[in-house]
């Protein structure tokens, strides 16, 4: 009798878990059918290819935003791609017994602070001084928040790559930094590589750092030490107004920014499973 | 920049090796000396006051139990040993009468090459791997360097396997294969010294009698030092032998003495299969 | 032969037998990742500057104040802590039993290639930017919200004082929601890596004594797996802490404390995000950033709680084995 009702316990409770993640995955594709449904109605070309108009105007687009993001990102890779990379790098190869556990604590620390705190930073070092908001402002508070996830990825990978390989360099008469630059990181690259694109699809979509550094603007991004409009924030400011047709822009361009962060993180993740440099074992 | 090598020649070009002569014991000349030499791991003592010569063009054994300290001591020889931490070496280690910690850390690598356990190919094609060492080293122009590469791989015996294959992976060859790739990636750099970590102890007979084979026919061109598990490999390449134990080095002589008339008990028990 | 090498090797000093590339590349490694100490030791002192003419008016009684009146320039924090804290314990208790039901889910009863395969959909969740989270909380969530879920709260449960009150859609129960659904990743994710972490050899105990599979699990592999599981808690507590986007658009914005969760509200990082660029004079940034101090603070000592657990869950499994 009471075999039953353990039975039944059993069974009832498997199920719920079940259930539980049907929910969950369910809001994935939920989220996306959505934007797929609304995005793809009011995607149009002019939306890749025109400036925004003022509300009530129809057509226009966010080629302006657009722009401008892909600007932004540019920047905030150029520089905070090196540097991660070679934190990375130290933190791997290089690593003191008493500086390295700092790096890595702060790098931790660096990852877990809120997104619109960085901003703060970035608008007290760039957006003060120089009196006027920026892409520049903008671009450093989004490398600040890449460069921990490009130093993280960087060292987890190198340390994969058998000591048997960096012995094999130096006993060939190879100095350290050789070995490491022409043998290590190739055989570590694919990883590290994934580090880079996840990296860049994460801050891709931050909004919260660009309202206070790059803010926007209504037309083409007209320098770096201006202030640029970016695709993230466009969503945000035309999802919270009370225009229809805002609105509709707002879902086209959730479905452009969805459709490209997506996709570089399932290319990340093949490029991640197709290859790996180095057999195990 | 490294010296180029006096070696050096074209590949079809080389001369058969001269006869060897048998020398007198007394004009054979010490490569490699080691001198009191003592190893630390952290406060473990892996080496105890070893010292020993090892001759010019000559294949020099060392035998013994696992964990007797036979690859530690190897190790020292090219001071790859100082990448592990909290290491310490006390004692010298000669090379031609000079002490290798005051010669420049690569070029000393360069000149002492090393062969692993394991094969240790790059994830590279195999002209590649072989070519390796080449070029970190700034040794040849573009244009010797597919004589040199091609060169190796003869030394190696492993040309004629791998002819029309040298831009694939290193990792399509077969455990034997990879071996012998290795050891012709240290050979590329023509290294005065090569040492060898129980090479064949991966690999299946066959294979380790071509390697054997390979390593007779070096001998005149290199000294070698090989570590070996193996008594009967021991017995039928090297010239010299050493039997180490508990980390010291028990007794030192031709190989024909250590294994028909040893002077210590603890190698006549270790050679007739006592213990270890 | 071999000694005509000897005169040409170069004898140095036993300091210098490294190459110089490799301690020059040693320092420039070094400087590189000193720039991340740099920038976080940067960060905590800007905050500390920026809120500096906020601390000197108000000093602790900010923490405790509930004003906030830009223009009498009176600044308190507790609205936005109150929000702060209420959406994201709101979210956790959402997302923890669905999360960890999901991850026992994926650990113990799927199959393992179909567990990796939904586990990638989940981790693809974490991908998703947070401004697209508000963007569908705001046309689809608040509407139902309004239309059918907070009356129906309101009729069920309304003698509960979470639960009165106008529906307006947005405030900190639709907050409280679309947070959660932000944090599943995190509870599945690392909840499952605990789950699957527990030895074979436990679970089997368990079964030989005749437990059935649920009995196994809750009994026996999810206690074993309790502080991996505690650490992703507190990580995805972390992250509900310091969300901007979603939080921003679907609060209500408004700083006061309500009791009711339909009641709209106000979160640290949504007033810093709404009122930074509007903020004129000396004290009222000051009094964001000091805002933006207090938010740090939180989420430090979360993710250190959440660090020391998941550590202690990885050294512990290899310890026993």
């Amino acid at each position: 009798m009471r075999l039953h009702w353990r039975r039944t316990v059993n069974y009832v409770m498997l199920g719920l878990t079940a259930v539980c993640t049907a929910v969950t995955i369910s809001t994935l594709f939920v989220i996306l059918g959505y934007l797929l449904y609304f995005g793809g109605k009011s995607l149009d070309w002019s939306f890749f290819t025109k400036l925004p108009l003022p509300p009530g105007e129809a057509g226009g687009g966010m080629a302006n935003a657009i722009a401008g993001s892909l600007e932004i990102l540019a920047i905030a890779g150029l520089i905070g791609i090196p540097i991660g990379f070679l934190a990375g790098v130290y933190l791997s190869e290089f690593e003191d017994k008493s500086f390295a556990p700092v790096v890595r604590y702060t790098a931790d620390l660096l990852n877990g602070v809120p997104s619109i705190i960085v901003g703060i930073l970035a608008w007290t070092l760039v957006v003060v001084p120089m009196r006027r908001f920026s892409a520049l402002a903008g671009a450093i508070a989004l490398s600040v928040m890449l460069i921990p996830i490009v130093s993280r990825q960087t060292e987890q990978f190198l340390r994969e790559v058998p000591m048997a390989l960096r012995e094999a360099a130096l006993a060939l008469g190879a100095s350290k930094w050789k070995t490491v630059a022409t043998v290590v990181v190739p055989a570590g690259s694919k990883g590290v590589l994934t580090g880079m694109i996840l990296g860049m699809a994460r801050i891709a979509g931050e909004t919260a750092p660009l309202l206070f550094t790059a803010l926007s603007n209504q037309f083409w991004p007209s320098g770096v030490t201006q202030p640029t409009a970016t695709l993230p924030y466009m969503i945000f400011t035309h999802a919270v107004s009370p225009f229809d047709d805002w609105h509709r822009q707002a879902w086209a361009a959730g479905l452009v920014l969805i459709a490209a962060v997506l996709t570089a993180n399932i290319l990340a993740r093949l490029v991640l499973a197709r290859g790996i440099s180095v057999p195990r074992g | 920049m490294a010296p180029k090598s006096v070696r050096s020649q074209p590949a079809l070009d080389r001369e058969p090796p001269a006869p060897l002569v048998p020398e007198p014991v007394s004009t054979v000349k010490t490569k490699l000396k080691a001198s009191h030499l003592n190893f630390y791991y952290g406060s473990f003592q892996a080496l105890h006051d070893i010292s020993l010569e090892m001759h010019t063009n000559h294949i020099t054994a060392l035998i013994g139990p696992s964990g007797c300290g036979k690859s530690t001591f190897l190790r020292t020889l090219n001071r790859i040993n100082e990448t592990i931490r909290h290491s310490r070496v006390e004692g010298t280690v000669l090379l031609d009468d000079v002490d290798v910690r005051t010669v420049d850390i690569t070029n000393l690598r360069r000149r002492v090459g090393m062969v692993f356990q394991r094969p240790n190919p790059f994830p590279k094609s195999i002209s590649e791997n072989v070519a390796y060492g080449l070029k970190i080293n700034g040794l040849v122009s573009r244009g010797e360097l597919r004589d040199r590469v091609e060169q190796s791989l003869r030394r190696a015996a492993l040309w004629d396997e791998v002819k029309d294959k040298l831009n694939e992976s290193a990792y399509a060859l077969s455990g034997g294969q990879q071996q012998r790739l290795c050891i012709a990636r240290a050979l590329a750099v023509d290294p005065e010294v090569l040492l060898l970590d129980e090479p064949c102890s991966a690999l299946d007979p066959i294979a380790t009698a071509k390697i054997e084979e390979l390593l007779f026919g070096l001998k005149d061109q290199c000294t070698m030092v090989i570590v070996t598990h193996n008594m009967q490999q021991a017995a039928r390449v090297a010239d010299y032998t050493g039997f180490f134990l508990m980390g010291k080095l028990i007794e030192f002589d031709n190989t024909d003495t250590i294994f028909k008339n040893p002077s210590k008990k603890e190698t006549e028990d270790y050679i007739t299969g006592r213990f270890g | 032969m071999a000694s005509s090498n000897a005169a040409v090797l170069p004898v140095t000093r036993a300091k210098s037998t490294h190459p110089v590339g490799d301690i020059v590349a040693r320092w420039v490694v070094l400087a590189f990742a000193a720039t991340i100490v740099l920038i976080t030791a940067v960060l905590v002192y800007e905050l500390w500057i920026g809120s500096a003419a906020a601390r000197q008016r108000m000093g602790w009684s900010f923490l405790f104040s509930s004003q906030w009146d830009p223009v009498a320039l009176k600044f308190g924090a507790l609205p936005f802590v109150y929000g702060t804290v209420v959406t994201s314990i709101l979210a956790l208790v959402i997302s923890v039993p669905l999360g960890v039901g999901a991850a026992i889910f994926l650990s113990e009863l799927a199959p393992a290639g179909i567990s990796s395969a939904l586990t990638f959909l989940v981790e693809l969740l974490a991908a998703i930017p947070s401004v697209i989270f508000g963007l569908l909380a705001i046309f689809t969530l608040v509407p139902l919200m309004r239309s059918y879920g907070e009356p129906f709260l309101k009729k069920t449960l309304g003698f509960l004082p979470f639960f009165q009150g106008p529906a307006f859609g947005v405030g900190f129960l639709t907050a409280g929601i679309i947070l959660a659904i932000m944090t599943f990743p995190f509870i599945i994710s690392v909840s499952r890596e605990a789950l699957l972490a527990v030895p074979r050899d436990q679970r089997e105990a368990a079964l030989a004594l005749g437990a059935t599979k649920w009995e196994m699990t809750w009994q026996v592999v999810v206690p074993y797996a309790r502080l991996g599981i505690f650490g992703s808690i507190f990580l995805a507590l972390a992250r509900a802490l310091g969300e901007t986007m979603a939080v921003t658009m679907v609060i209500g914005n408004d700083p006061s404390i309500h009791a009711s969760l339909l009641a709209p509200g106000y979160s640290i990082a949504a007033v810093i995000a709404n009122e930074f660029t509007e903020a004129t004079g000396d004290v009222y940034p000051a009094a964001l950033v000091e805002l933006g101090l207090v938010l740090f603070c939180l989420t430090i000592v979360i993710n250190g709680l959440a660090r020391l657990m998941i550590l202690a869950t990885t050294s512990k499994g290899s310890k026993r084995a």
